[in-house]
Formats: C-alpha cells, structure tokens, sequence
C-alpha cells in the first residue's frame, strides 16, 4: 500500500556528498507535512527529487498512484504537484501576471479568459493583485517570495510543495501568509512544507520530518518532535547561529 | 481590493495606432513598383528578406535560447535546393520556395537530435560545424557545379515573368509577403499558449520546467520550424540573386553575423527589435559601404557601444523609457471602469 506521495529509498549523492540517503516516508492525500533540518540537511535536494529536477541515484517515487520516477519536472508538474523555490526564480521579463499565466496555462491547462480569471483570483489571495503589471524582475525579495507561491497555486496543484516561504517576513505578514496556507489546505490540497520559522509551520501541519545530512531523523507528531533531545540539539544549534 | 472588480486586455492605445501604421505602410510598400526605381526596390527587397532572417533568428535565439551561429546551413540550403528542383525537377521557381520549406524541416530534424545534445557555446560552435559540413557537402556536387557553382538557366528565369519588370516586381512582392508571413507567424505564435511558453522559457528554464513546459519539445519545434522558414528565405535569396556558390550560399558573414548584428542592436527577445536593427543596418550600410573596410569596423563600434550602454537594444532601451509595446503580447490588469473610486 503506497501513499499519495510515497519515497521509497530514495538516495542521491554528489562525489562524497550525500544530500539523500535512503530516504523513505509517505504523504497522505490532504495531509500536511512539515519539514526541518539544518541549513544543508538536503530538504530542497529532497524536493528537486520528488519534482523531478534532479533524478535519484537509486530509489523510487511514486505520485497519485503512478511510478513518477522516470519522468521529468514538466511532466510531474502536469500530473499535479506545483512547488515555490527557496531562492525565487521569477520569469524576470513578465509581469506578475504573465508569471501566474504561465503557471495557469501549461501546468493547470486553464485557457482564455477563465485561466485569466483564475490568476485574478489567485493574485487577491496572495496580495499581489495591486502589483500585478510589474515585471516581475523589479519585485522586492518579498514580492518575489509572494510571486513564487501565486505561481504554484495558479498550476492548480494536488500536491502544494513549499519552500521556506516565510522566512524574512514581518510578525503580521507571516500570520496572513499562515492563513492563506490554512486555507489552501483547508480546499483539500496536500502541503509539504519546508520551514525555519517553526510556529508558523507548526500552525499548519499535522506531522513533521527532521532531515539532516540526508538522512530521516525523526518523524511524528510536530510537538513530541520538537520537543525531542536531538531535535533540540539540532535546532538550538541552528538558532544559536542564526 | 477585490478580483472581479479588474478586467485583462492585450491591446494598449499604442498597439492599436501601430496596427494602424502598420496596415498604411503596407499598402505603400505593396504599391513600390509604380512610385519606386529599380535599385530602390532592389534595396528594399533585400531589407525585407533580412527583416525575415533577423526575426525568426531572434525567435530562436532571443526566445527559446538557442544561439546558433549556423543558419547559413538552411540558406544555403534553401538556394541550392532552389536550383536543384528547378534545374532537375523541372518545377517552377515559387513551388520549388515552397518544396525547399519542406527539405528544411526534414533535414533540421536529424541536426536538432544531434545539435541538441550540447549546450551553450558549444551548441554554438556545434552549428557552425554543421554549416560547414553542408558548405563542404555541396561543393562536391559537380552538377550543381561543384565549388565555383553555378547560373540559373535563362528558361527558368523566363518562367518568373517575361518582361523584366514584371520578375523584379514579382520577386519584390515575394521578398515583402516573406518578411510579412514570418513576422506574423512569429507573432501569432508569441502570443499563443506556446509563446507564453517559450517567454518563460526565456526568462528561466528551471523555473519553466517545474511549471509544466516541456523544454525540450518546445525548443524542437522553434528550431524546426525556424529553419524551414530560412530555408525559404534562402531560396528566395538565390532567387533574386540567380547565380549560387557554396561559398556564398554558405557565408557566415552574410546570413548569420549581419543577422547578429541586426538582431543585437535593434533588441534581441521582442519582436519589435529586429524590425528597428534591419533598418539601421542597412541606413548604415549605405551610407557607408563606399568606405569599404571602415565600414565593418563601424558596425563593430556601433555594435560595441550598443552591447555596453543598451544590452537590451534599441527597443530594449525606447520600451524601458515609454513602457511601449506595438504588438499586443502582454497582458495588462486593469482596474473595471465601473469601479474606479469605489
């Protein structure tokens, strides 16, 4: 029996560098997962393997019922799952609303004036409506980091998949960017998220993961996780840096 | 702030005003045989098939990323299949156009499965490869005269039109319809659901990748059809100059670094930029062709100056300043009339 997300010893190393070691869980479908580890654990490495940006050495990932091992990031896309990058990659020389439109038209397969309407809608949720004509290349990084997630919500996903989307943003923002995502989960979407700010994430998910040096750590309930010793090591050792 | 209270158009005041110049000045430019001389015509023939190669040169280049530095391959192409299937096929000049089309997307397909295996510089530099290799190829065919070429029979010629002035005129409108046909193909494509695509593309494949668009396929297809469409061009070219050789069938210089000019100076990735860089090539060039070598140092200088001070171009430099744009491919979000001050 495999989840509607499931990795199945997934591994992946670069030389002596191993950013996923036999990484193996599953995600129901309207689950919300949270994920934390150190800076370098491997959690984007890990995303860039469920989306297909990066192909496993070894190890499988199935997605709504299908192998998705051997396919590429377009044709992931397509079957459902939309994700936010860590650093923004914006489509620089298009407005915010020609970014969500790419998102609309290729990965959702919204056409004409409903795939406009749809980005409109998108865009109030994610309050960039007002700055939808601007190219997306002038947006400030919070602009951007807004921008990413419109994007992956305008590819209408079934599996959201969010990466540090909250850090840098003010007490307020973060509580809006909280409820928007609540209520993104709340329509029944599968959210993975991938966190610093950890009452943020723990407002919204149901179970955590600990990664660090490629490897699973921990899994569980999110307060039992972050209340166990080598969490604690782990993390006040992050926010001792930070 | 709320969404339905906003409305999506594509065309601006602007666009609508250049669609409207636009239309004058074709009519103008269809009538050129009664108010234009020969040599003008001639001139503005030539200016219409650069336009043409210039764009579908930024399509690729300035869209989907694949700087070639090879298209001489298919204009040379498109000129010796011009005389192969009129001088052996018997066909009529125009058909022959529309044939060479053909041969240039089945042969494009086999270089793009190789080509495509290399990225960057090197799928640069691997295009040029492939030019020469073409260049060589034809030079050995003694038929078509081997490596001096060869003239377009008379008789061929004749089939055009009788009289002199009826094959200049014809050829005139083939060379203006040419650059019309491609710069609307390039357009309706642009603003299609693949060219919002291929923007993207443009602007980040990694980002385009993990939306849904398959990178690849997409850049296959603007090749293929890219080089069709030079290889027409091309036939058009010999057409006009009725005498081909490999050497200049197959000049780098002539079909691809003047187009790279064109391209770069005017505003590479829109396609208002190839329109702007053909006409300020060819005022350059006559007006300074007669200085001979200084004349290529010129449009290095102009070409350098324009790279540092405008990377974007010329056009990149005019949109910048007045936010203009004369073909509606932009989405613009307004606020509904019915709401304002609400």
């Amino acid at each position: 029996m495999t989840a509607f997300l499931q990795l199945d010893q997934v591994t992946k190393s670069f030389g002596a560098v191993t950013v996923a070691d036999e990484l193996t869980y599953g995600v129901e479908a309207g689950e919300a997962l949270g994920v934390i580890g150190p800076n370098g654990a491997g959690k984007t490495s890990m995303f860039n393997l469920i989306t297909g940006t990066l192909q496993p050495n070894s190890g499988k990932v199935h997605f709504n019922g299908q192998d998705v091992t051997s396919m590429n990031a377009a044709k992931r896309c397509r079957s459902g799952m939309a994700r936010s990058f860590q650093v923004p990659q914006p489509f620089s020389g298009m407005t915010v609303f020609e970014n969500a439109m790419v998102a609309a038209t290729q990965a959702a397969g919204l056409s004409g004036h409903e795939a406009e309407k749809f980005c409109l809608e998108v865009l109030e949720q994610t309050e960039l409506l007002d700055r939808a004509n601007t190219l997306a290349g002038g947006l400030t990084l919070l602009g951007r980091k807004r921008l990413e997630l419109t994007r992956a919500l305008c590819a209408r996903p079934k599996l959201l998949m969010l990466d540090e989307i909250a850090g840098g943003l003010t007490e307020a923002e973060c509580a809006s960017l909280v409820k928007t995502i609540k209520d993104i989960h709340a329509s029944g979407v599968t959210i993975i998220w991938i966190e610093h700010v950890v009452h943020a994430l723990l407002a919204v998910v149901d179970r955590l993961i600990v990664i660090d040096f490629g490897k699973k750590i921990a899994e569980g309930e999110p307060h039992a996780i972050m209340k166990s010793p080598e969490v604690q090591e782990i993390y006040l050792g992050i926010e001792a840096d930070a | 702030m709320n969404h339905s209270d906003f409305h999506v158009t594509r065309s601006s005041a602007a666009t609508k005003a250049a669609a409207i110049i636009a239309i004058l000045v074709m009519i103008v430019l269809i009538a050129a045989p009664w108010w234009a001389g020969r040599a003008d015509m001639r001139l503005m023939g030539e200016l219409f098939l650069y336009l043409a190669l210039a764009s579908l040169w930024n399509l690729m280049a300035g869209y989907a990323g694949l700087v070639s530095v090879g298209q001489q391959a298919y204009v040379g192409f498109g000129g010796y299949m011009l005389f192969a299937l009129t001088m052996f096929g018997g066909m009529h000049p125009v058909a022959a156009i529309g044939v060479a089309g053909v041969l240039g997307a089945i042969i494009a397909i086999p270089v793009a499965l190789l080509i495509f295996r290399l990225r960057g510089a090197y799928f640069a530099i691997g295009t040029w490869v492939i030019a020469e290799v073409f260049r060589l190829s034809f030079a050995q065919v003694s038929s078509l005269g081997g490596g001096s070429g060869s003239s377009l029979p008379v008789g061929i010629v004749r089939s055009l039109s009788e009289s002199r002035s009826g094959r200049e005129s014809l050829s005139y409108w083939l060379a203006l319809g040419s650059a019309v046909i491609v710069i609307a193909a390039v357009y309706l494509f642009l603003r299609s659901r693949n060219g919002l695509a291929l923007t993207a593309i443009r602007d980040n494949e990694l980002a385009a990748g993990s939306l849904g668009i398959d990178i690849w396929r997409t850049k296959f297809i603007v090749y293929v059809v890219t080089a069709a469409l030079t290889t027409m061009i091309g036939a058009l070219i010999f057409l006009q100059k009725l005498r081909i050789s490999p050497d200049a069938a197959f000049s780098v210089n002539d079909w691809t670094a003047f187009v790279i000019f064109i391209v770069v100076i005017g505003g590479i990735g829109t396609i208002e930029g190839p329109i702007i860089g053909t006409l300020i090539f060819f005022a350059l060039r006559e007006t300074l062709a007669d200085l001979g070598t200084i004349y290529l140092m010129v449009l290095g200088v102009v070409a350098i100056v324009i790279m540092l001070k405008a990377p974007n171009g010329i056009w990149g430099l005019i949109r910048a300043r007045f936010n203009l744009e004369l073909f509606p491919l932009s989405f613009r979000v307004k606020q509904s009339n019915s709401s304002k001050g609400a």
